[in-house]
């Protein structure tokens, strides 16, 4: 009887908690603190804690830890690869690990908390995605639409950009992430309780679907495409492939799709209004290095069964 | 006024004495590399682990050279955080820290076992290939190897 009750006034703290946001994370812990208190499901001492921590342990998407983020990338990759097949080609793999991680390592965010790493999807999709933390996602269409390795280079240098930003966790709505803090407070004086981890995980479990959705349904802001973009050309500049390739790509993105369609052309802007962007960015000024022959040989080696 | 008297004989302690510079921070990635120069290039002089606390002692572009019990070594600022890393949270008296912005909870939140839950949840969504992802680790040297090999060179002069 009693732990019914207990478990009512535990989550009566958390709705209360939820619905007054956004005041502030340090109302959030008050109330929270203050319920548990008086209704007795917390020590004194244990209030204290949430009143000090609660204040500390977020308020919005740039307040999740690395480690949170990279739980959240390995949700959300495993629900992109409930949707698609994976390509299981290794070399093919190899390959684009290798420049995948050449890239990253020369990005704004070189490390993240288990690292960047890429596969390829089964799918005849002109499609790419990046989920949070550094897992990334090419579909065997898109590589096919990629001429060299500058090209397949912009592509990923793309993805990048958008983890370097975080882009995948702005989609996650407000109230998840209250909830979650709210959780977190408490879970900072004791250990949860059955019923605050199954609402920290309805939390997670809403989290994965705000930003699988982004990702394979609605797409980014052209704003955000445009710093996925920026950060492309500033990764490509450091590592030396050639930035123009990434215009190379959307126009050859704009031929291949079909406005309307399912795929990327879903979740992006007009190719054409992107290069408008990056030419905006920046000027293209200097001359194209030749492509050496021994990168073109590898290129077609690992994509030769694309 | 009194604040500002006070804030502006603390700065000039803290530049008096060259603390300023000596400030902790603390790894919040799973594993880092402190090399022996600030470059992913550089040899690896130690591993750190997610949560221990550093000691900066001087910066170059993005990379921060610190100190750790015995080993120094240098390391990108995006393995770093100024928040403490609390690796029991709870367990621990958090009155002197747990200021807003000073502390993040190691371990709590979305973790493993809210993974693990949402696993049970959906047994459809299957995360092989998702721990098969994190199998491909590609070492820096095998990267500029790499990019040796394809005559990849940057096109412009850039420090960091």
């Amino acid at each position: 009887m009693k732990s019914r009750l207990w478990i009512f006034t535990k989550r009566l703290a958390l709705v209360i908690a939820l619905f007054t946001w956004p005041v502030s994370c340090e109302t959030v812990s008050d109330v929270g603190a203050t319920i548990g208190q008086v209704t007795g499901t917390l020590s004194p001492q244990e209030a204290d804690s949430i009143r000090r921590v609660g204040s500390a342990v977020g308020r919005t998407f740039e307040d999740i830890t690395p480690e949170q983020e990279y739980f959240i990338g390995r949700a959300v990759s495993a629900t992109i690869l409930d949707s698609y097949s994976v390509y299981d080609n290794p070399e093919a793999t190899r390959y684009l690990n290798l420049l995948g991680q050449a890239l990253a390592m020369a990005s704004d965010k070189p490390v993240t908390f288990g690292g960047y790493r890429f596969l390829i999807l089964d799918s005849d999709e002109i499609n790419a995605f990046a989920a949070p933390g550094g897992f990334i996602f090419v579909s065997r269409g898109m590589l096919r639409l990629c001429q060299n390795e500058d090209e397949l280079a912009a592509v990923l240098a793309h993805e990048i950009g958008h983890v370097q930003h975080a882009h995948g966790l702005r989609a996650i709505k407000g109230a998840r992430l209250t909830s979650a803090f709210t959780i977190l407070a408490i879970e900072s004086a004791r250990t949860l309780g059955s019923a605050e981890l199954a609402d920290l995980v309805d939390a997670f479990e809403g989290a994965i679907t705000d930003v699988s959705n982004t990702l394979m349904v609605n797409g980014y802001s052209r704003r955000l495409e445009r710093e996925a973009d920026e950060a492309a050309v500033t990764i490509m500049r450091r590592v030396g492939y050639d930035p123009r390739a990434l215009v190379r790509m959307l126009e050859a993105m704009d031929e291949q799709l079909e406005p309307g369609g399912l795929d990327f052309a879903k979740t992006h802007p007009a190719p054409t209004s992107r290069i408008r962007d990056i030419v905006r960015i920046r000027g293209f000024n200097a001359p194209a290095p030749p492509v050496p022959e021994q990168r073109m040989v590898r290129f077609q080696q690992a994509m030769a069964g694309i | 006024m009194k604040k500002m008297v006070f804030g502006l004989l603390a700065v000039g302690v803290l530049a008096l004495t060259g603390i300023a510079h000596a400030r902790t921070m603390n790894v919040q990635v799973r594993e880092g590399e402190l090399r022996n120069r600030p470059s992913f290039l550089g040899g690896v002089v130690a591993v750190v682990q997610y949560g221990d606390s550093v000691t900066v002692d001087a910066e170059q572009g993005a990379w921060r050279r610190v100190r750790i019990d015995d080993h120094e070594g240098w390391i990108h600022e995006s393995a770093l955080t100024r928040r403490r890393i609390e690796l029991r949270a709870g367990d621990q008296d958090l009155s002197g820290a747990a200021t807003q912005d000073e502390l993040a909870l190691a371990g709590r939140g979305f973790n493993a076992e809210v993974e693990g839950e949402f696993r049970s949840q959906h047994s459809e969504i299957d995360f092989t290939w998702v721990d098969f992802m994190e199998t491909l680790v590609k070492q820096p040297a095998e990267l500029v190897a790499f990019l040796e090999e394809g005559g990849v060179k940057p096109l412009e002069d850039e420090s960091e």
